[in-house]
């Protein structure tokens, strides 16, 4: 058998679940939230929501202390754009769904909240620098898009250190909101964030994470909706090489009618011990008729000794439904398609760029923000020339130089 | 001109139960301005020898070589081998999805000359080449190979073949999967190749259909992981009638 018969045999399948059985979403919309840290024992990583997650390595952010630094926190936007400091709990569209969340919600104490007027129609991108300095901080940020806006708010998350944060995300009656989430902080940083979005009637979401940077990177991204008619478009790109950690995870809670949702998650691994995890959750209650529903994981394992799992979850309470369906699959490199283009000439290297940027293509597509889905092709290229360096550097110690069509 | 030689090929492939041999001593030498069919029947090796001469990893030489013009090819990664002049229009072409098939054709030529096509003149013998094979202008946009029917899948392996322009062509059952229209239009393609005069071709094929179109001036008769027998195109029309039955015995003696 072909290795590219093999891809399709063990990677399309349309419910390739995770290890261990999917747990009923009734349990998981009734999990505790909770602002309350002491709600949350520190987790051991039997628990349900921190089984994939390496939760020895983040006992700094299971402490419920004061930070050790303030994050740098940076904004600019067009004019129009209000940034204003508010206390923490002044919106409460989101409430912590583990620990650390609730810690940060606690420690960060107050917010930045970035307020989209009212029918304002931005020009250009808002821009949210939240730089970790190398300590242990939080972060806490508000995006209060007004009713029949139109904006981008983009993001960044950078630097060196133990970050806990939480982003609230309030999509008016009418509004179409993008926001990025970019996770790219240093090799050693740590990462633990929950975004919370609540979408008004006939508004829309495009919400994009995408993470390539740090040891240990967990989002959780909640979606509601507070009227009929609303529309979330959840994507997400993740790029985890040796060491690092993503770890992704979606509760999409489809309770008003004729609300749609479409999640899109791609995930490139290369490298020893590279990790991602990614778990869609998606519930229709039985009020939610109309809804029209569809997620979907795909992750491409580039090197031997990387690991991603994957866990869609789909629960219907309602008969009438517009659509609903999911599909997860995760798949080697095929290396028919590599000798495929090959064969025509294109050196292996070039070959690689080319199939591993033709998985990211249509994701980087629908992005709609040119200056991420630039800087996102930007970082794959380096990620793939690091991997080609150690691939040849691994052939290279073991003696297999290169050989015929190797 | 350029020479492709093949001698005493023999290939293996792992199985669970350890290697298995297919080609066992394969002979055959294929000069510019020569095209030669070979025959033979189902899991007889045809496949196996044209990938290893395009150097398929799955495929492990045992022994015997491969030379273009006295360079040994079992020495040279697959890219170089496209590089040298080697072309394999594959039995079944690879489905590269998000790569489109300009983008896709671009970066093969600019790879195979070492240099990008001039950008006006390209445009015009991509579209050329896709009218030539009667696939729209459309393809271009397409991600390679994904979602063309098989017939499209081997019209685009001979707009590969037109615009890349190598040495040796190797086709793998291009014919199979063809309606008679599609047939005609494929063969158009590769004698317009073959008429270029310097061009050496392998065309291997289970069915004698594709040589009314295209006239071979060697026919080699392929049994069990070598050649059998070798002839003129008669030797087609015999197998034509009778099948390869009078092969096989030989074989199985
Ligand atoms: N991985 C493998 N394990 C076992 N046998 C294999 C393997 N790969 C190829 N073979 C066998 O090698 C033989 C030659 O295969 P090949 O594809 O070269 O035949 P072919 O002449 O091209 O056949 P066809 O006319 O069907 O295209 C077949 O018997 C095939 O089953
Ligand atoms: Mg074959």
């Amino acid at each position: 058998m072909s290795a590219a018969e093999t891809l399709v045999a063990t990677g399309n399948r349309a419910h390739s679940h995770g290890p261990g059985s999917p747990v009923p979403l009734q349990a998981r919309s009734e999990r505790p939230t909770s602002y309350d840290v002491a709600d949350f024992p520190v987790p051991n990583g039997r628990e349900e929501e921190w089984r994939f997650t390496p939760v020895k390595a983040l006992k700094a952010l299971f402490a419920d202390e004061a930070g050790t630094e303030t994050p740098k926190v940076d904004a600019s936007g067009p004019d129009g754009v209000v940034f204003e400091t508010v206390a923490a709990d002044s919106l409460k569209v989101g409430t912590p769904q583990d620990r650390s969340a609730a810690i940060a919600w606690n420690q960060a104490g107050e917010a930045l909240a970035v307020r989209i007027p009212v029918e304002a129609e931005l020009t250009e991108a808002v821009h949210v620098n939240v730089a970790s300095l190398g300590a242990r901080g939080f972060s806490h940020l508000i995006v209060d898009a007004g009713r029949h806006s139109r904006a981008i708010v983009i993001i960044d998350h950078t630097g060196a250190g133990e970050l806990g944060s939480n982003v609230e995300i309030v999509v008016g009656d009418g509004a179409e909101l993008r926001v990025v989430s970019i996770q790219q902080g240093d090799h050693e940083s740590i990462h633990l964030g929950q975004h919370d979005a609540l979408i008004g009637r006939d508004a829309r979401l495009h919400h994009v994470a995408v993470t390539l940077g740090g040891k240990i990177v967990r989002i959780g991204t909640n979606v509601r909706y507070a009227g009929p008619g609303g529309d979330a478009e959840l994507l997400g790109v993740y790029f985890a090489e040796s060491g690092q950690h993503h770890e992704h995870r979606l509760f999409v809670d489809h309770e008003a009618a004729n609300c749609k949702s479409n999640v899109l998650y791609k995930g490139a691994l290369a490298g020893d011990k590279a990790r991602s995890v990614w778990i869609g959750d998606v519930l229709i209650r039985a009020a939610a008729e109309g809804t029209d529903t569809f997620e979907l994981n795909r992750n491409l394992v580039l090197t031997d000794g990387a690991r991603a799992d994957s866990v869609p979850n789909l629960e219907i309470e309602t008969g009438e439904i517009e659509g609903a369906g999911h599909a997860s699959a995760t798949g080697r490199f095929d290396d028919e398609q590599l000798f495929y283009l090959q064969a025509r000439g294109i050196p292996e290297d070039e070959a690689r760029r080319l199939v591993v940027s033709g998985f990211f293509n249509d994701i980087i597509g629908k992005i709609g923000v040119p200056e991420v889905a630039e800087h996102l092709h930007d970082v794959i290229e380096q990620k793939l020339a690091r991997t080609a360096e150690l691939s040849a550097a691994a052939a290279a110690a073991t003696g297999h130089t290169a050989v015929a069509g190797q | 001109m350029a020479t492709l030689e093949i001698r005493d090929l023999h290939v293996s492939v792992d199985t669970e139960n350890g290697p298995k041999q297919i080609l066992r001593g394969v002979d055959l030498t294929i000069a510019g301005g020569q095209t030669h069919a070979i025959m033979g029947p189902n899991g007889s090796g045809k496949s196996t020898l044209a990938y290893s001469i395009a150097g398929h990893p799955k495929y492990n030489i045992t022994s015997g070589t491969v030379t273009l013009d006295g360079e040994d090819v079992l020495d040279m990664k697959v890219d170089e081998r496209a590089r040298a002049g080697l072309f394999l229009a594959m039995q079944y072409p690879v489905e590269v999805p998000g790569v489109s098939v300009a983008n896709f054709l671009r970066t093969a030529k600019t790879a195979i000359d070492g240099e990008a096509p001039k950008l006006r003149t390209w445009i015009k013998d991509v579209n050329k080449a896709l009218g030539d094979l009667e696939m729209d202008p459309d393809f271009g946009t397409r991600n390679v190979n994904e979602g063309f029917s098989g017939g499209e899948k081997k019209r685009h392996e001979i707009v590969q073949l037109e615009l890349l322009d190598p040495k040796i062509a190797i086709l793998d059952e291009t014919d199979s999967g063809l309606d008679i229209d599609a047939l005609r239009i494929v063969s158009t393609g590769v004698n317009r190749f073959a008429e270029k005069g310097d061009k050496g071709i392998l065309l291997i094929t289970h069915y004698t259909r594709i040589l009314r179109y295209i006239t071979p001036d060697f026919v080699h008769v392929f049994v069990d992981g070598r050649v059998a027998e070798e002839g003129g195109p008669e030797l087609a029309e015999e197998l034509e009638a009778n099948g390869y039955e009078r092969f096989l015995k030989a074989g199985a003696k």
